[in-house]
């Protein structure tokens, strides 16, 4: 499971607020909440990421409210994966059950600048800077993480489950 | 054990669970809002189940963007009555009956001491104040739960906190627990509970501890407990719905971290912008400029927080470049307050008061902030953005703080009026 995208770089404790402002979430529509994502930080940011890019962020990234819309609106604006130092225990949990693959790495604020290509090897545990050439470990996401990611979430997985064969 | 894992232990059939294990409990109540509910009925009708789990265990509250501020929240709340009519939901609260429902839950008895709870909503953590094990969750994990009636854990570490010394004047739980989020930051009880306790939370108020518990997510917490005391029980005992029971956490409990606060120390805290442990004492922070009031919410919209907010309001008038905006966290909360006139002193004052709604503390409605205005709230969150524009501010204190902050037109000690 490879993830290849440029870097969007962000700080310390980017929260839910940030992320999808509450105003907008009167609505579940996946179009209209990638519309306003990352609204109060970057105009336009759903606009301006290419479908695969890669958020970088430090630590404590998600803190705030339990929405789900928060990692829907990430995902739907076209981000295919998160690496942070450390993530919000709710927004964590979410981001895997809404099918967005979502990475620890201790001081990655230190390993990417905005717009370097990443590439995340999630099967086997490596993240590859291309720009600068250098690789760190993370642990593997296990098979049935991997499963659940490919299936767009949790409800997803588990309905494909109980599919007869 | 600590409270918190003897409770876990309690729902997964266990007679001990440590840190770092996984379980699946039984859970006693699960709820959620106009906000997260609609995207969980989304959820578990594509499931094509047709049967929830237990009709009378399952609380849907109206509270965030209600009364409707639009034709897009009213259709969100349309979901949650029909879902409600259809599943025969015992805990569905209409607007006009509804309130907050962190401060609803507990006002009626439906969350009891010892009960393991999730809801969607991240301010769950509020019912650790009454000794029971509650967490937010997503959406998805709502739905699981309205089949299954089950949630997995990891059995978290615990911080365990202890305040002693005498509490200063105008100091609230609101005080210890912004200088306490101040003290480990945002992230420092990440995935942990926090176990709050010495002597001087016996001296708190029911309602202080609320406060408390309501931002142990603001410090990353997964929950925030006080263990039952008489004023525990003397709460619960007139509201409760059917029986509950009281733990606590042995003396050779385990604890990841020991934490000790002089409250002597510690005065009127406000956080400044924008984050929740950018906590200072009010006395450094006075005379900044303000727009905006806004006392309420899951975190002070209580008789008591409404009664000392009153107490300064008292004949005086709201500064005239101020806006104050009161907003009583229940319908029950309305009618006491009415009934011992707290409500006219606020109008005499010159506020404005709204029926129950989370509102403005997230910046859906009822006072929303233009772009560079300032406001003082008795909320929970002064993230960027939070109350409207995002080069608004939200500086956060205890209710005395923010009503003499009303009166003055600037942040303002209690004493100062």
């Amino acid at each position: 499971m490879i993830f290849k995208g440029k870097v969007w770089k962000f700080g310390d404790n980017i929260d839910t607020d940030i992320i999808i402002p509450a105003r907008y979430l009167n609505t579940t529509e996946l179009k209209e909440l990638a519309t306003h994502c990352m609204e109060p930080l970057i105009e336009d940011f759903s606009k301006k990421v290419n479908k695969g890019d890669i958020i970088v962020a430090g630590k404590n990234f998600g803190c705030g409210s339990s929405r789900e819309h928060a990692p829907l609106a990430i995902k739907s604006a076209g981000i295919s994966c998160i690496i942070a130092e450390s993530f919000a225990r709710i927004f964590f949990r979410n981001s895997i059950n809404m099918g967005l693959p979502v990475v620890e790495l201790a001081d990655a604020s230190k390993y990417f600048n905005q717009n370097d290509e990443v590439e995340i090897n999630l099967t086997d545990g490596i993240i590859v800077n291309l720009t600068r050439n250098e690789k760190y470990k993370i642990k593997p996401f296990p098979k049935f993480l991997q499963n659940i990611i490919n299936s767009g979430g949790l409800l997803n997985y588990s309905l494909n489950k109980r599919k007869p064969k | 054990m600590t409270i918190g894992e003897k409770i876990l232990a309690a729902h997964c059939g266990k007679e001990k669970v440590e840190p770092g294990e996984f379980i699946e409990a039984n859970l006693d109540l699960i709820l959620a809002n106009d906000i997260t509910a609609p995207l969980a009925i989304k959820e578990f009708e594509k499931t094509g189940v047709n049967k929830v789990w237990d009709n009378t265990k399952i609380a849907l509250i109206p509270d965030h963007f209600t009364p409707n501020k639009d034709i897009k929240s009213a259709i969100q709340v349309k979901i949650l009555r029909e879902f409600a009519k259809k599943y025969n939901i015992k805990y569905y609260f209409e607007i006009g009956r509804a309130g907050i429902e962190h401060a609803l839950l507990p006002e009626q008895g439906i969350v009891l001491p010892g009960d393991l709870v999730i809801g969607a909503d991240s301010h769950t953590c509020t019912y650790g104040a009454l000794g029971a094990f509650s967490t937010g969750v997503g959406s998805t994990d709502f739905a699981a739960a309205l089949i299954t009636g089950k949630a997995w854990f990891k059995v978290p570490e615990t911080i365990k906190f202890i305040y002693y010394g005498k509490l200063n004047k105008w100091v609230y739980g609101k005080d210890l627990i912004l200088y306490t989020i101040g003290k480990i930051s945002v992230s420092g009880a990440l995935y942990k509970v926090m176990e709050f306790t010495g002597e001087t939370v016996k001296e708190l108020s029911i309602y202080s501890r609320f406060t408390m518990s309501n931002m142990a997510i603001e410090a990353g917490g997964k929950a925030g407990i006080f263990e039952p005391d008489e004023k525990t029980i003397e709460f619960v005992e007139k509201r409760k719905k059917r029986e509950y029971k009281i733990y606590k956490s042995d003396k050779d409990a385990r604890y990841s971290e020991v934490i000790e606060i002089d409250v002597s120390k510690i005065t009127p805290q406000v956080a400044v912008p924008h984050l929740p442990e950018n906590s200072k004492p009010v006395e450094e922070v006075e005379g900044i400029k303000i727009d905006q009031v806004v006392i309420g919410s899951c975190t002070n919209g209580w008789l008591e927080d409404l009664e000392i907010a009153a107490r300064i309001l008292a004949g005086k008038k709201v500064h005239s470049d101020v806006r104050l905006i009161v907003i009583p966290a229940t319908p029950t909360i309305y009618k006491e307050a009415m009934k011992k006139g707290i409500i006219d002193v606020f109008i005499e004052a010159g506020a404005a008061v709204s029926t129950p709604t989370c509102g403005p503390c997230l910046g859906g409605h009822m006072g929303v902030l233009a772009p560079g205005e300032k406001a003082v709230a008795t909320t929970n969150r002064n993230f960027i953005g939070r109350m409207g524009d995002k080069t608004s501010e939200v500086y956060l204190a205890n209710p005395a703080v923010a009503a003499a902050s009303a009166v003055k037109g600037a942040i303002a000690h209690p004493d100062s009026i």
